[in-house]
């Protein structure tokens, strides 16, 4: 049923793809996806999979061939990063709006300028308001997991919006690591048969896609999109309780770390939420109550439940992998602090940017943070709202 | 059997581009599209860039489209189109479709010159089994009259207004039908609906055909050539028979000019009537219709002349498949 | 109007050919006027008609669907007619 494997990001990533047999994939390289995309294709040109390939001159040309692919009535995914991502940005929008359940694997990374292939979270924060749904995966094991997912979440038919599933840019889709595989048999039958709505290769009934809306009735749409948004949720919870039963591990919107009884805590996505997690053992061992909070699903947002999970904690760090630029707060500290406003009890939070460019989150960066969250509930002073860790002053 | 391409048959045929549509009163584009979609044989399924004919056809809930048809962005019709043959192929393949659909692309151009041009230009090299029909008024006429690289030479446009220092549009067109031929695919064209047989024919051999194609069809617009709402038919008749807009076909490679004027007119007697061209009747810019001119005759002249150059030999021509 | 409840999904239109409930008609200023007896019905009205208003039935047309006509007048320039005389003359409305 289930083989311990070494795989990086990207290779499971594209087994996961493997798995779902998409019938049209449209995609154009770019580091540090690309493997996926060679590993893919490696399975069309065997024969192991139907999908019939767009190999697109562009990023944007590659999402305009997935939407036209989409509409046409059959599964599609694809995979990107970076300016690839932002390449094609004004046609996420349009795939989320056209409500077509688009699958796309990012495995995240920096934008330009300057230009660096690392990762960060600034290409998929860039795109946070573009209606897709957004997942982060901190290791191979999730990236896949979360891949699987995907797919039922996206053509679920309370839902039927595009997912992105990112992970970490080289540090997780280069790097090997232990996870196990679920078998080809179980998975795809997890995933399903796809079914089309408003399919336009169905010539017997002429559908038009992308009308002109005016003034008059383009709000209406947006509220019936946020309307399908908000539940999301509840089937992003419905399909990983039914991905347990095949996998034996436990998908919620976020994962709780010793976050029950914590004094302070980190808030933190992807990778850098293993080594903090690695951290708070050794300072619950020391005897500090701390904790950690990863939001699994950041697009849309469990604003109800962080502020469930978070309201007791004294003192909070949010850790941003991507910098709001103009002197705003991280991406996600915005998104943290938006959802605590709203309680009577919260905690006091400070905002740390970590990490831009594939610069190293060590744990002693985890130590720092960490030390300043209980000098912080002890007294109550913040010294630093927002701040740059592990940057050369 | 496909209708015969007489009137009186093809007016038996169901409408596929229905009325309603708000394109302006005399539009050529409209004409273009449902001579199109007369002369289809088989069952057809379109995306169309942003633009006139798109926001026109298809605003709030009223379609004019009776085939499924897609609007997905400016720069991407050919793209778009990629993903949604590439579709009907895989699913095909796995025996979960059996009718014949085929796959045109409608952009102006716009559309198709300028923002639009890389992702036809790839759409072409990969080969998908399409045709891309680009209805060209020669500006960007939805949003108001703005030079495109299909601009012809002098014309003044919102962007290139004929003024004291600048007297309208400097460049000369971009060839994009031999540009396109160039991409060495099976089958390429240019078409007026003035010329609806010659129009349909074309439509029709490039359905039957395997592979990537390309129709460059004029469609003349009197809001942005401020020409008679009445003569879209007109002008695209004089385009014709000036030579400003040859009717001709390259078949893997092979030149053919489908009409020949019997008397080629003077570019003047296209331009005149068009007040976009106005400017340059005037002694001091006499020099822009000599220019103007010349360049018809050239392009004419080579026409002519790779007809000529790549005509086949005495008796059949290679039997060429693509693919 | 619809409310966002009624909206359908991604704004998909599903009834092809639903602009004919939006008539043109009354964008006209000029109306065609179709004189039979001139009419060789060649049909080239129908053909080079940008709004499809011109009935035809069993290959021969009839009158003008003015539910669409904008006026245009590009019938009335390219009728050939009979012996010189017009089948289609277009009259200023309101005239």
């Amino acid at each position: 049923m289930h083989r311990k494997i070494a795989a990086t990001g990207n290779e499971a990533v594209a087994n996961a793809m493997r798995i779902a047999n998409p019938d049209v994939c449209g995609a154009y390289p770019i580091t540090p996806a690309t493997e996926i995309m060679q590993r893919f294709t490696s399975f069309v040109s065997n024969g192991q999979v139907n999908t019939e390939m767009v190999l697109a001159e562009s990023e944007h040309s590659a999402m305009s061939a997935c939407i036209g692919a989409a509409a046409a009535g059959g599964r599609v995914a694809t995979a990107t990063s970076s300016q690839g991502l932002a390449f094609m940005w004004e046609m996420l929008f349009i795939a989320s709006g056209l409500r077509l359940p688009i699958v796309m694997g990012v495995a995240n990374r920096a934008l330009s300028a300057p230009i660096n292939i690392h990762g960060d979270h600034s290409d998929a924060m860039g795109a946070r308001d573009c209606g897709w749904i957004q997942l982060f995966s901190e290791n191979a094991q999730e990236a896949f997991d979360n891949m699987l997912q995907a797919f039922r979440i996206a053509e679920h038919m309370d839902v039927r919006l595009p997912v992105m599933v990112g992970m970490d840019g080289f540090i997780t889709s280069h790097s090997i690591q232990t996870m196990e595989w679920i078998d080809d048999e179980t998975a795809s039958k997890f995933i399903g048969e796809y079914k089309a709505v408003s399919p336009m290769l169905d010539i017997k009934h002429p559908v038009s896609y992308g009308p002109l809306i005016l003034t008059d009735m383009y709000m209406e749409y947006r509220k019936a999109h946020e309307h399908v948004m908000s539940g999301v949720p509840k089937a992003v919870l419905e399909v990983a309780k039914e991905f347990e039963k095949i996998s034996g591990r436990s998908y919620g919107l976020l994962e709780k770390y010793k976050l029950d009884d914590a004094e302070v805590a980190i808030v933190v996505m992807s990778s850098a939420a293993g080594t903090t997690k690695e951290v708070v053992d050794q300072f619950r061992e020391n005897g500090v109550k701390a904790g950690v909070l990863k939001p699994r699903l950041f697009r849309p947002f469990p604003y109800a439940e962080i502020r469930e999970a978070l309201k007791h904690v004294k003192a909070v760090a949010v850790l941003d992998r991507a910098d709001c630029f103009g002197g705003s707060h991280g991406p996600l500290y915005l998104d943290i602090a938006a959802a605590m406003y709203q309680s009577a009890e919260r905690p006091l939070i400070i905002n740390k940017i970590f990490g831009l460019g594939g610069r190293d989150y060590m744990p002693v960066h985890a130590e720092n943070v960490l030390k300043e969250l209980v000098q912080i509930a002890k007294d109550g002073k913040i010294n630093s709202a927002k701040e740059y860790i592990g940057v050369r002053e | 059997m496909p209708t015969s391409l007489s009137l009186k048959e093809l007016s038996k045929k169901e409408e596929l581009f229905s009325p309603g549509h708000r394109l302006c009163s005399g539009c050529g584009a409209p004409i273009v599209v449902k001579m199109v979609l007369l002369a289809a044989q088989y069952p057809v399924i379109a995306a169309n860039a942003t633009g006139c004919l798109e926001v026109s056809s298809c605003i709030s809930e009223y379609t004019a489209w009776k085939i499924p048809w897609i609007h997905s962005a400016f720069a991407n019709a050919a793209a778009t189109i990629s993903g949604i043959e590439t579709m009907y192929r895989s699913l095909k393949k796995q025996g979960k479709i059996k009718e014949r659909i085929k796959f045109i692309a409608f952009g102006g151009d716009g559309g198709t010159y300028d923002i639009g041009f890389q992702s036809l230009s790839g759409a072409m090299e990969r080969g998908h089994d399409m045709i891309y029909i680009c209805y060209d008024n020669g500006a960007y006429m939805n949003t108001g009259i703005q030079r495109s690289s299909a601009t012809p030479f002098g014309a003044d446009t919102t962007t290139c207004p004929a003024g004291t220092e600048i007297p309208g549009k400097l460049q000369q067109r971009k060839d994009l039908t031999r540009i396109m031929a160039a991409h060495g695919i099976p089958y390429v064209a240019q078409a007026s609906p003035s010329h609806w047989p010659d129009l349909m024919k074309k439509v029709r051999k490039a359905l039957d055909i395997k592979g990537p194609k390309f129709l460059n069809i004029i469609a003349p617009c009197n809001r942005g050539w401020r020409s008679q709402t009445n003569d879209a038919i007109r002008l695209s008749r004089l385009a014709v028979e000036t030579c400003y807009w040859p009717l001709y076909e390259i078949e893997d490679g092979i030149t053919k000019v489908t009409f020949t004027p019997k008397d080629k007119k003077d570019l003047m007697r296209f331009l005149k009537p068009q007040g976009r061209f106005k400017h340059m009747f005037t002694s001091e810019n006499e020099w822009m219709l000599i220019a103007a001119q010349a360049q018809v005759d050239e392009n004419w002249a080579r026409l002519l002349q790779d007809q000529e150059n790549t005509a086949p030999p005495l008796g059949q021509p290679e039997n060429l498949n693509w693919q | 109007m619809k409310t966002w409840k009624e909206v359908t999904p991604g704004a998909v239109i599903t009834e092809p050919g639903s602009s004919r409930k939006f008539k043109t008609g009354s964008w006209r200023a000029f109306r065609p006027r179709w004189i039979p007896e001139n009419c060789i019905q060649c049909l080239l009205c129908w053909i080079y008609c940008p709004d499809m208003a011109i009935k035809v039935k069993d290959s021969k047309r009839g009158e003008f669907d003015y539910d669409y006509c904008k006026g245009c007048g590009l019938c009335a320039l390219e009728c050939p007619g009979k012996k010189g005389n017009k089948a289609i003359v277009m009259e200023e409305v309101g005239k």
